[in-house]
C-alpha cells in the first residue's frame, strides 16, 4: 500500500497496479475502514479498481496527521480477516430480449455463439463491482468471459436507454440513466440502479458482488420494465 | 422576498461550496468554479461560508429585486449595472425593492458571483444546491436547471447593512497571463524529464473547449510513457494528458474517475484563477509542492478570518 499526496486536501491510496478480485476486496475493506474511523475529517471517498482517493478537511487537520491516521486504520483493517460474507451477492433481473438487447446480434457474430449461449455465459457468473463513475451509479463490473468480451462500439450511441446492460471488452455495466454510451447492449434490467429519494441512493457499491438473472418478457414487464426506446 | 429572473443569461447557476460525500457513487461535487471569488462574496456580507450564491458564467443575467437587501459582487467584471448604473465587482451594494441588477458581457474574467445578505434559500438535493446540469442535480428546483426567465430565487429579509469592499491588493487581475503551480502527483513519474521540461517551459493557451467539467489547453504536446491507466479518482484541478498530448485541467463538474495519465494537480485556488480565463488566455505552469499549496490556502483562510466587515444597523 502506498499513500501519496495529490493536492492540498486530497491524497490517494494505491493497493496494486493491476486489476484483480483480491485487490478489489482490499479497496472495499479500506474504503469501509476509512469511512468508519476517519469520518470526522473525510469529505469524500472515491474507491476505484486499485485505489481510493481520499478528500479531507484540510482546515481541521494536516497532511502528516491525516496520512498517519489512514496508515494506522488500514494496518488495523488488514489484520482483520476478510469477511467475504459481508459483501453479499446482489441479484439483478435482466431481460435479454431482442427489443432491448440492441447489440446481442453483434455479440453473437463476435463470439460465434447463439443468443441463448451468450445469455447463459453472461448471466451464469458472479461479477465484482470494480468502480463507479462516468455518471451517477454507473458501475463497472468484471471480469466478462472472454468469449463474449466484444470491445465497445466505434461510434457511441447518442442515448442508451435507462437500465441497459452492456459489454465493453472485459467489463460489463448497467446504465443507471439514459446517457450517451458506446457499450454493446445485451439486455435491460427493470431494477432502478440509482434513486435520489431512497436512503441508499445507489443499489451497488464498489467491491460488491453482482449476478444477473435472466428473466422473460412477462416478468420484465411485471417488474416495471419498459420496452420504450429511451 | 426574492429575486425575479428577467433574463436567464448565458449560464447562471445556483452554487454553494458543492455536493460532498457522494463521489463514491459517481456524483460529482459541482460548486463554484472560482472558490476565491465565492468565499469573498460571502465574507464581504459576513455570511456563513457555505451560503448559496448565483454564479454568472459569461454574463447577460437580469434580476429584479422584490425586497430590500444587500448584495456582494465578486469575481469577473461582466459589466454589471444596478438600475443602469455601473456596478464594479469586489464590493457590496444596497438593493431596494424594484431595483434591477443586469449583467452584460465579460470585461475581465468569465464568472461573477452574486451573494445576498443571509444567503439564498434554494432547494437542497443530496446536501447541496450546487447546480450540475449534466447530472440533473441542484439548482432552484433540485433538478439541475440553470436559471431562466421567470424563476424566483428566495432569500430572507435582512436588516443588516454592510458597506465593504475588498482591499485593492487582494483583487486579482484576470487579464494578466496566468502562472499556476503544479503539484507533482498521480503519474508525474511516468513523464520523462524531457517531457516535464517541455511542460514547464512552454506556454499554453486556453482553447475554445472549456466548460465546468474541464479546461482544454493547447500548446507544446507532451507524452506520457503510459497510454492509459487503471481508472482512478480525479481530484479537482488534476491535469490529464490524453494521447494527443494537450493538457486538460479538470474542474468542478468533472467525472469522478478517469483513465488518462495525469501529470499533477493544481491547488484549488489556482484552478479557480484558471476558471476566470477564456479562450486565448496564456497559461504557464511551474513545478510546485503540495506544501506550497497548503501554505497558499492557509494564508487565504487567514485573510478571510481577519477581514473586518463594517456592519451598521437597519
Amino acid at each position: 500500500m502506498i499513500i501519496e499526496a495529490v493536492n492540498e486536501s486530497t491524497c490517494i491510496v494505491y493497493f496494486g497496479d493491476r486489476i484483480s478480485d483480491d485487490i478489489a476486496g482490499q479497496v472495499k475493506r479500506a474504503t469501509e475502514a476509512i469511512r468508519r474511523n476517519l469520518s470526522d475529517l473525510v469529505i469524500d471517498l472515491v474507491p476505484s479498481y486499485t485505489s481510493v482517493l481520499v478528500c479531507y478537511d484540510a482546515d481541521r487537520t494536516d497532511r502528516f496527521g491525516f496520512t498517519s491516521r489512514i496508515r494506522k486504520t488500514l494496518s488495523q483493517s488488514e489484520q482483520e480477516a476478510p469477511d467475504e460474507n459481508a459483501s453479499s451477492t446482489i441479484e439483478l433481473p435482466v431481460y435479454y430480449g431482442p427489443e432491448v438487447g440492441l447489440d446481442l446480434d453483434e455479440v453473437c457474430d463476435y463470439s460465434g455463439l447463439s443468443r441463448d449461449e451468450v445469455v447463459r455465459i453472461h448471466s451464469e457468473q458472479t461479477y465484482r463491482v470494480y468502480a463507479i463513475g462516468f455518471s451517477p451509479g454507473f458501475a463497472y463490473l468484471g471480469i466478462t468471459d472472454q468469449r463474449i468480451a466484444l470491445p465497445r462500439k466505434a461510434t457511441p450511441r447518442q442515448k442508451v436507454p435507462t437500465g441497459s446492460v452492456g459489454i465493453a471488452g472485459s467489463q460489463t455495466a448497467i446504465y443507471p440513466s439514459s446517457t450517451p454510451g458506446g457499450w454493446q447492449i445485451v439486455g435491460r434490467t427493470p431494477q432502478k440502479m440509482i434513486d435520489w429519494d431512497s436512503d441508499s441512493l445507489a443499489l451497488v457499491a464498489v467491491g460488491d458482488k453482482v449476478r444477473f438473472r435472466s428473466i422473460d418478457r412477462q416478468e420484465y414487464l411485471d417488474l416495471g420494465g419498459s420496452l420504450d426506446e429511451f | 422576498m426574492s429575486f425575479e429572473v428577467l433574463d436567464g443569461g448565458m449560464l447562471a447557476l445556483l452554487q454553494d461550496p458543492g455536493r460532498y460525500g457522494y463521489q463514491h457513487i459517481g456524483v460529482t461535487t459541482g460548486g463554484p468554479m472560482d472558490e476565491h471569488a465565492f468565499r469573498w462574496a460571502n465574507r464581504l456580507l459576513a455570511n456563513p461560508p457555505e451560503a448559496a450564491q448565483i454564479e454568472i458564467n459569461i454574463g447577460k443575467l437580469g434580476l429584479l429585486a422584490h425586497e430590500d437587501t444587500c448584495i456582494a459582487l465578486t469575481g469577473a467584471d461582466l459589466g454589471a449595472r444596478i438600475n443602469g448604473k455601473a456596478a464594479v465587482p469586489w464590493r457590496t451594494y444596497h438593493i431596494q425593492r424594484g431595483d434591477r441588477i443586469e449583467f452584460g458581457m465579460p470585461v475581465a474574467g468569465l464568472r461573477a458571483y452574486l451573494a445576498v445578505a443571509g444567503g439564498l434559500k434554494p432547494v437542497i438535493k443530496l446536501g447541496s444546491c450546487a447546480t450540475v446540469v449534466r447530472e440533473g442535480l441542484g439548482g432552484l428546483d433540485g433538478r439541475g436547471q440553470k436559471l431562466a426567465k421567470g424563476d424566483c430565487i428566495g432569500f430572507d429579509r435582512c436588516h443588516k447593512k454592510t458597506m465593504t469592499s475588498l482591499p485593492i491588493g487582494e483583487v486579482p487581475d484576470y487579464n494578466e497571463d496566468l502562472q499556476v503551480g503544479v503539484i507533482p502527483s498521480y503519474q508525474y513519474a511516468h513523464f520523462s524529464p524531457g517531457e516535464r521540461m517541455k511542460f514547464f517551459s512552454g506556454s499554453y493557451e486556453v482553447s475554445q473547449r472549456i466548460d465546468r467539467m474541464g479546461y482544454r489547453l493547447t500548446g507544446e504536446p507532451i507524452a506520457s510513457e503510459l497510454d492509459g491507466i487503471i481508472s482512478e479518482g480525479i481530484a479537482y484541478g488534476a491535469i490529464q494528458v490524453p494521447s494527443d498530448g494537450q493538457p486538460i485541467v479538470l474542474m468542478k463538474d468533472r467525472q469522478t474517475i478517469g483513465g488518462y495519465p495525469k501529470i499533477g494537480c493544481l491547488s484549488a485556488l489556482d484552478a479557480g484563477q484558471l476558471a476566470q480565463r477564456g479562450p486565448g488566455a496564456k497559461i504557464r505552469f511551474y513545478l510546485a509542492d503540495v506544501a506550497e499549496a497548503e501554505a497558499q490556502r492557509a494564508i487565504f483562510n487567514h485573510k478571510l478570518e481577519t477581514f473586518k466587515t463594517s456592519l451598521a444597523g437597519p
